[in-house]
């Protein structure tokens, strides 16, 4: 028996352990699945969601939080706070769509990937495309509003605006204006008059974003972002939609005073900080003494 | 010659009544009553408005929590009384309802209106409200409207009884009564309501109070007669 012989199995092995390994990016080919999908509109990508692959994947990974009939009672849900969504309600934070209409799957496939920051929620950007297409196909079969209805018109988004001590100037007028500071509080630390007594729709205890902290956004972290959310306004929660009353590049003077609240180093933070140093007493406070409503 | 004309008289008069149009309820019977409970009826808390001045200075008397609305002899106002079945399906008013804001007080704290029919809502403070109807078979949504916005302008288009908040000030709480019929009021804080305008036929009337829950009775109307219909509610403590 030549040495050669007794080595192709080995070799064999090798080869074959390379191919599996390098075909694990696209697992569900291994497993015999099909790619293209038997119903469900939802896409990542190319790949097109399947409900009934997907309640396999949600009862690993979420119907622990979210339970099995996706009401958000799930058996960890009495332990966290905030708590799991309820699906069956089809009602969302982080939408592109105005307050009151669905969002679309790719803002539910962003909350998937990005997860939920100061919550329970991970980011599960780790999974495979399908799953993460599967899985939100899934969670669609939760409420029925998805039967009838389309997902609702996305917030336009215009081109931002530049970054000018004016622009910032007219959105804290803005953050006066529009009371942002009764919730979020004159220094948009989330303690403002009325943050104490704030429930979300299912009369938990929620606080505003607290500016002062600098985390992520619950929906994001880019100014679009920032726009977008008091566009389409927090489903669910006491973050209203502003969508009715501020218009086009009016969102992007409050984004950019916005982000001067934050500890971060932003465009907006550095020149605000600059034009502060000798122009701060010139400014009215924000609150009730500024003589607003 | 005078049979003739008595007649063709209330002929006209009987054409005349088909053409009304339902909805505006002139023709038919009326159904009418008070609404009371027994029990004992929770003490209303004292609204405290020092968050909002503008506010808490547009109000010369103490303002209550309108939760439960007793007056003398048990009665019960802003009781939701409605035609729950019977009849023939009544067309969505084109008239629209109108809720307003107003002294951080919502105007009415209950309000009844068709699904399908046009909703108004309207801010007449000084201040910003968020407006939240807290539904969970029509969509939920949530609006700011600051002093001197537009009316928002809505509808829904299922029958729910939605309970409506403004984040920013607790306190204000009311309800929309959505319904699948036109005939339906309110009861006055005497208790006291009339629904009017009711074809002949049987029906099924129904009260509503947020704390209380509902209540139904079967009536007969024959003709354009008023019938007497008491509602007495149960009182609980929370």
């Amino acid at each position: 028996m030549s040495r050669v012989a007794y080595r192709i199995p080995s070799i064999t092995a090798s080869i074959s352990f390379l191919l599996i390994a390098a075909s694990a990016g696209v697992a569900q080919t291994i497993h015999g699945l099909p790619r293209e999908g038997r119903g469900g509109d939802t896409k990542v990508n190319t790949r097109v969601g399947r409900p009934a692959a997907g309640k396999q994947e949600y009862t690993r990974y979420c119907a622990g939080c979210h339970g099995d009939h996706g009401d958000g009672a799930g058996e960890n849900a009495q332990w966290i706070d905030p708590r799991p969504r309820d699906f069956t309600q089809a009602v969302f934070k982080c939408r592109s769509t105005l307050s009151g209409s669905l969002p679309t799957d790719q803002d539910l496939i962003n909350t998937v990937r990005r997860g939920i920051v100061n919550s329970n929620m991970p980011q599960w950007r780790p999974l495979p495309d399908q799953m993460q297409a599967d899985l939100v196909a899934y969670i669609k079969t939760f409420s029925p509003r998805w039967n009838n209805e389309k997902a609702g018109t996305p917030v336009v988004i215009p081109p931002e605006t530049p970054v000018t001590t004016e622009s910032i100037l007219a959105g804290r007028a803005m953050f006066q204006k529009f009371e942002c500071w009764k919730c979020h509080g004159t220094a948009g630390r989330g303690d403002g008059p009325s943050a104490s007594s704030l429930t979300d729709s299912k009369d938990q205890p929620i606080h505003p974003y607290d500016f002062t902290t600098g985390t992520r956004f619950k929906c994001g972290t880019t100014n679009a972002d920032l726009y977008r959310i008091f566009m389409t306004g927090l489903d669910g929660t006491p973050m209203a939609s502003f969508a009715d009353n501020i218009k086009g590049d009016q969102g992007w003077d409050l984004v950019h005073y916005l982000r001067t609240l934050q500890p971060l180093r932003t465009p907006e933070s550095i020149l605000w900080k600059s034009w502060l140093a000798t122009h701060a007493s010139e400014l009215k406070p924000i609150g009730p003494e500024s003589g607003g409503r | 010659m005078h049979m003739k004309i008595a007649a063709s008289v209330a002929m006209c008069a009987l054409a005349t009544m088909a053409l009304v149009p339902s909805t505006h309820h002139s023709a038919g019977g009326t159904v009418a009553g008070k609404v009371t409970y027994t029990g004992t009826a929770p003490k209303m808390k004292q609204i405290d408005m020092a968050k909002e001045p503008s506010c808490a200075k547009q109000h010369a008397t103490p303002v209550m929590n309108e939760s439960v609305v007793a007056g003398e002899g048990n009665t019960l106002g802003d009781v939701v009384v409605y035609i729950s079945a019977g009849g023939a399906p009544s067309a969505v008013p084109s008239t629209p309802v109108t809720f307003e804001q107003k002294g951080c007080q919502y105007l009415p704290h209950v309000l009844p209106m068709q699904a399908g029919q046009q909703l108004e809502i309207k801010n007449d403070d000084q201040t910003s409200h968020n407006i939240h109807p807290m539904s969970q078979v029509n969509p939920e949504w949530n609006k700011s409207q600051p002093p001197g916005a537009p009316p928002i302008q809505t509808t829904y288009a299922k029958p729910e009884f939605i309970p409506v908040k403004c984040n920013v000030h607790p306190w204000m709480h009311g309800y929309f009564a959505v319904l699948n019929t036109s005939h339906s009021t309110v009861s006055g804080s005497d208790g006291t309501y009339s629904l009017s305008g009711l074809p002949p036929g049987k029906y099924t009337v129904t009260a509503w109070q947020e704390r209380f829950g509902t209540q139904s009775q079967e009536v007969t109307i024959a003709g354009s007669e008023t019938a007497k219909l008491d509602f007495s509610l149960k009182a609980t403590e929370y």
